[in-house]
């Protein structure tokens, strides 16, 4: 590959690697698991003056459950580490049906969580996970951290709230107040490719009734899509095929699909409902542990 | 005691791959692994726009560049009589565009660097300013009345067409049709896709005034027409070009062309008296060398209503792109379509044959299609299931009542080949037996009742294979034959030169194995090489499946030629007259006494130490070989599929393979090959296409649109053989390289139409992605991926 040419940088510490973005105004670029920067170097479509590898920063590569229950992943934590967690299997059933659809088997042992919700591609499985599940992500910059709401974090296509001079440390998932619950889908043409349709749903459940319901959308849009509003066709009541018909209407009502060679609008709108529809349906089905 | 030939690697021996202990250690070496001394770095500047005129070309900022040699346009190539150069369909292409763009994508500038980090930099100084044109992406556009001409270029060009070719009966065709119970018709788009190979075009011209030779390494699968292209183009004596291709990394019929990227690299050569490395890039390669397909078919087939086919017609409308670039026999305008139906007695058949220029990417037969073969065995076994459900009629049953018998061989088709050998029943029976096909209906009711759709899809096809016999087969007057060059040396260890080349595809293994079946050479023992133009014999090159059919045959021919002398020096040595000599493996011995005899190899050190008085020293001879027919392969392949209704998405749930493909030479490489054939054909019908938007921008120039199963959706394939020994061939063998990719697209196809047969559905273009699976389920209508051309013919 012939990238333009930049300069390479790879700190030790965050203090210096913000020190670097900082000093870069703009044209630094953080590398994390390269899984989107590098085929836009290679094309040209990126020309950063600079890369700041986060790769020999220790203490980034962590997947933690807090006492209260919040799920924690480090910024360097790959794709193929949230795969192959028996913690996530456990006890974030989004994350688990999301993480072995992203990208192709390759891809996941470099790219990383964090990296991919920073990308803001319209199309990424973290960043429709994050929606559903209300997640936040701590950043830090030269005059020290902060939270940013999934909610208020991504702009449109590959743009962010994250100021040039600040990294994304950590993802924060609240803890369920029941039991977490849900799951993931995507329709692709093949391994690796982008999605046709992706639904990411995050449930709460107190035995058979919902607390709790999130639902967000990849590759329907010109962005993520939030349609956690869907949430009220169930929240105190239980997974009937009425409730989730209702709230599978109201999740594709949310989808802003193109007709391109992937398939018409209408086709993506009916898959988005089918999805939504058999995440739900699994859901009901199964034992509460 | 008798050797034993498996053990020494001869025929039918599964021998391991010699060519694997470089590939599997890193150690190939492939053009981009070659570094010459002072070497120079080339990039192409490519066109962004389907079609535009050219206003201006301004390179003087790329010069200013540190580390830039030469810019090249197409204005100085043109002072040089480089700016078009000839195709293999007798058209011209142009090097750099002087005029016109005619497809994005289409080399425009070169910048040769000291790096290619420098090289790729210039090219984003260069300022080209355009002028828009319409753009033509179909034949429909093309056809238009008001089309605005492509090639303004030639002329005497008429519009936008390429040719009108006919073969066929015409009137009695036509008669049939009269004489028909019934006539099924359907229209369909066999869409574009592009060969894959992991490795990209690319050369290094390396030209030497002093000593006036030009060396070009390249990846070429056919070495030799280079350098007499070459030759031609560059106007170089013959024997100053040598062409050498390193190990080629696939080639899939991508890397038989002539690219503009060769010839200004060589130009860029002469000019700074230093090699010149060009490497395409994968968007290169995808975007402006050989494609496959994109042929449009209206098929008809006239019917007794017992189901016997009394007549076929088809009318064909092929996209060539800007440059009739088709890499065929030069008598076949649309390649080998016309060996459709070889396979089925058929009384009589018509063809017509209609080729457009659209400001797409030229090209037409690469990707593992034996000159159209692929499109011509689609087209008719998409037209006997159609043909088969208007009946009402089990499709297996109409094909087993159609079928040329085993004893009707050799056969002439209705469109005029000769067909050698089959047992097409038989295959069939195989593949029926295995897939469950008695049982099929009652699974079929099983799955209904859990909401799925199963479909079954059965497609049969023979390739003439071996281009050529030189009556009929030349590219640009090159008569299509292939040779063998062998050498024993004194130790009873061999060289073997071919005019083909391996592109991945075994051939060092193989080759040595029809030696060692001949000789009793252990295969070991003898060293394959393949690709230098200054060392190998003359041969027509790899592609067509044509290798183990023609070059296969002339090492057959070259190892009875050695053995013949062989046996003189046998007869010398064992002091008795030849016509008393016998012959077992690797041994000469005296009639009525095997205990006397001698070894090849005692032979071959007699023919440097104690030959004959009289007798020419040394064991070696070259042969070339003029097939004196084709070879015909035939292959069932049958796909069970089930269909998601609420997506579209199908899954394979079995998928069947019966090859008959005459004597197996190595049974684990022609596996190899029928594998990687299925894998692609999978790719074809279920995801790959290129396609193109309204203003020409490509979809499916890079491997996020063009898509590539993984191991993960791709498959798993029964395969199963069946062994007719083609009658001609001196080993029996028939060819294999393209067979699966050539007959399995239509068998999923078939399936997935099966499944959605009671829906009224008949025709799906290919690739049969989900959301169209999914629109011709809920509409009960066909889905065409492009607007279907009507041919007023």
């Amino acid at each position: 590959m012939y990238p333009s040419r930049f300069k390479y940088e790879s700190p030790k510490t965050l203090e210096e690697a913000i020190k670097l973005l900082d000093a870069g105004k703009g044209e630094a670029k953080v590398l994390a698991g390269g899984q989107s920067l590098v085929p836009m170097l290679k094309l040209r479509f990126a020309f950063p003056d600079q890369i700041v590898d986060i790769n020999n920063i220790p203490g980034l590569d962590y997947i933690r459950f807090d006492a209260d229950g919040s799920l924690h992943i480090g910024a360097l934590v790959r794709h193929e580490h949230l795969e192959k967690s028996v913690e996530i299997s456990k006890r974030q059933p989004t994350i688990a049906a999301a993480a072995p659809l992203v990208a192709d088997p390759i891809v996941r042992t470099r790219g990383t969580f964090v990296g991919s919700v920073c990308h803001a591609d319209p199309q990424g499985d973290w960043a429709a996970t994050m929606i559903a599940l209300n997640g936040h992500l701590v950043v830090q910059g030269p005059k020290g951290k902060r939270n940013i709401a999934m909610k208020d974090f991504v702009l449109g296509p590959y743009a962010t709230t994250l100021n040039y001079n600040e990294i994304a440390i950590e993802a924060v998932i609240p803890a369920p107040k029941g039991v977490a619950r849900g799951g993931y889908l995507k329709l692709e043409r093949r391994v690796g490719d982008f999605a046709t349709a992706s639904v990411a749903v995050a449930l709460d459940m107190n035995g058979d009734t919902v607390l709790g319901a999130g639902f967000a959308l990849a590759g329907v849009g010109g962005k993520t899509i939030d349609a956690n509003d869907a949430a009220s066709a169930l929240v105190g009541q239980k997974l009937t095929e009425a409730t989730i018909a209702k709230a599978a209407a109201l999740v594709a009502a949310k989808a802003e699909p193109r007709t391109d060679h992937r398939g018409s609008a209408e086709y993506k709108r009916h898959i988005v409902e089918t999805f939504v529809k058999r995440i739900l349906t699994a859901n009901s089905t199964q034992k509460v542990a | 005691m008798k050797l034993d030939e498996v053990k020494i690697g001869g025929m039918g021996a599964s021998r391991r791959r010699v060519e694997d202990n470089r590939f599997i250690r890193g150690k190939g070496n492939y053009v981009d692994d070659v570094v010459l001394p002072g070497m120079l770095h080339m990039e192409i500047l490519r066109s962004p726009l389907a079609h535009a005129r050219i206003k201006s070309i301004d390179t003087s900022a790329a010069w200013d560049m540190p580390g830039v040699r030469l810019v090249l346009t197409g204005e100085m190539l043109a002072a040089r009589n480089l700016a078009w150069m000839p195709t293999l369909s007798y058209d011209t292409q142009a090097v750099l565009a002087t005029d016109k763009v005619r497809f994005q994508g289409q080399e425009v500038c070169a910048v040769i660097a000291d790096d290619p980090y420098i090289a790729k930099d210039a090219c984003g100084k260069i300022v080209v300013e355009y002028e828009v044109l319409p753009p033509i992406v179909n034949p429909v556009q093309a056809a238009a009345a008001d089309a605005v001409q492509i090639r303004d270029d030639k002329a005497g060009q008429v519009g936008n067409k390429v040719f009108d070719w006919e073969i066929g009966d015409k009137s009695r065709t036509d008669k049939a049709f009269e004489d028909a119970d019934v006539v099924s018709k359907i229209e369909l788009h066999y869409p574009r896709t592009h060969p894959s190979p992991m490795e990209t075009c690319g050369s290094i011209a390396d030209y030497d005034r002093a000593t006036g030779k030009l060396t070009v390494y390249m990846t070429s699968q056919a070495p030799h027409i280079v350098r007499a292209a070459v030759a031609m183009v560059a106007e170089l004596p013959e024997q100053n070009i040598r062409i050498i291709t390193p190990d080629i990394g696939g080639g899939f019929g991508n890397k038989v062309p002539i690219y503009p990227g060769y010839v200004i690299a060589i130009l860029g050569s002469i000019l700074t008296e230093k090699p010149v490395k060009w490497i395409e890039d994968k968007t290169g390669n995808l975007t402006s060398t050989g494609f496959g397909r994109d042929v449009y078919l209206k098929g008809e087939m006239a019917m007794r209503k017992d189901g016997k086919i009394l007549g076929v017609r088809m009318n064909t409308i092929s996209d060539h792109g800007a440059f009739f670039a088709d890499a065929q026999p030069s008598k076949f305008k649309i390649g080998l379509m016309h060996s459709a139906f070889a396979a089925y007695d058929i009384p009589t058949a018509h063809m017509f044959a209609t080729g457009y220029y659209t400001n797409k990417a030229p090209g037409g037969v690469a990707y593992r299609c034996s000159f159209r073969v692929t499109e011509a065995m689609f087209f008719q076994e998409r037209m006997v299931q159609a043909a088969a459900d208007d009946l009402g009629m089990d499709q297996a049953e109409f094909r087993r009542i159609n079928f040329v018998k085993d004893e009707q061989h050799p056969h002439r088709t209705a469109f005029g080949f000769l067909t050698d050998s089959g047992q097409y029943e038989k295959c069939l029976d195989i593949g029926l037996e295995a897939i469950g096909y008695k049982n099929f209906a009652a699974e079929k009711a099983e799955a209904a009742k859990r909401g799925r759709l199963l479909g079954i899809g059965i497609s049969t096809m023979t390739e003439p294979l071996g281009a050529g016999n030189s009556r009929e087969y030349d590219i640009l007057g090159i008569k299509m034959f292939d040779s063998a060059e062998l050498r024993i040396h004194m130790s009873g260890k061999a060289l073997l030169r071919t005019g083909s080349r391996g592109q991945g595809t075994g051939h060092e293994t193989t080759w040595a194995q029809i030696v060692a079946h001949e000789l009793g050479i252990p295969a070991d023992d003898i060293l394959v090489e393949e690709g230098d133009t200054d060392t190998a014999p003359f041969g027509m090159g790899t592609y067509a499946s044509r290798s183990t059919p023609v070059a296969g045959a002339a090492i057959a021919m070259v190892a009875r030629k050695v053995r013949a002398k062989a046996r003189k020096l046998a007869a010398h040595l064992l002091e008795v007259s030849e016509e008393d000599i016998e012959w077992e493996l690797g041994r000469f011995y005296v009639r009525g006494n095997q205990e006397r005899g001698v070894t090849i190899q005692d032979c071959a050190m007699a023919a440097y130490s104690n030959m004959p008085d009289g007798m020419e020293p040394g064991l070696e001879n070259v042969a070339y070989y003029d097939p004196p027919n084709l070879t015909w392969p035939f292959a069932c392949y049958i796909a069970k599929i089930e269909i998601d209704p609420e997506t579209g998405v199908w899954d394979v749930l079995q998928f069947v393979a019966v090859d008959d493909c005459g004597v197996r030479i190595n049974p684990m490489i022609v596996e190899g090959q029928i594998m990687g054939g299925l894998t692609e054909a999978y790719a074809m019908a279920n995801m790959q296409y290129q396609t193109y938007d309204e203003e020409g921008n490509i979809i499916g120039g890079n491997y996020m649109d063009f898509l590539l199963p993984t191991a993960w959706e791709t498959p798993g394939f029964e395969l199963y053989e069946v062994v007719t020994p083609c009658p001609h061939h001196p080993i029996g063998a028939k060819g294999v390289g393209e067979c699966a990719t050539v007959g399995g697209p239509a068998a999923f196809v078939n399936a997935v139409m099966d499944a959605l047969k009671d829906k009224g559905v008949r025709n799906i273009d290919m690739p049969l992605m989900p959301n169209r699976v999914y629109e011709a389920l809920t509409t009960g209508k066909d889905v065409y991926g492009m607007p279907p051309v009507r041919s007023g013919n």
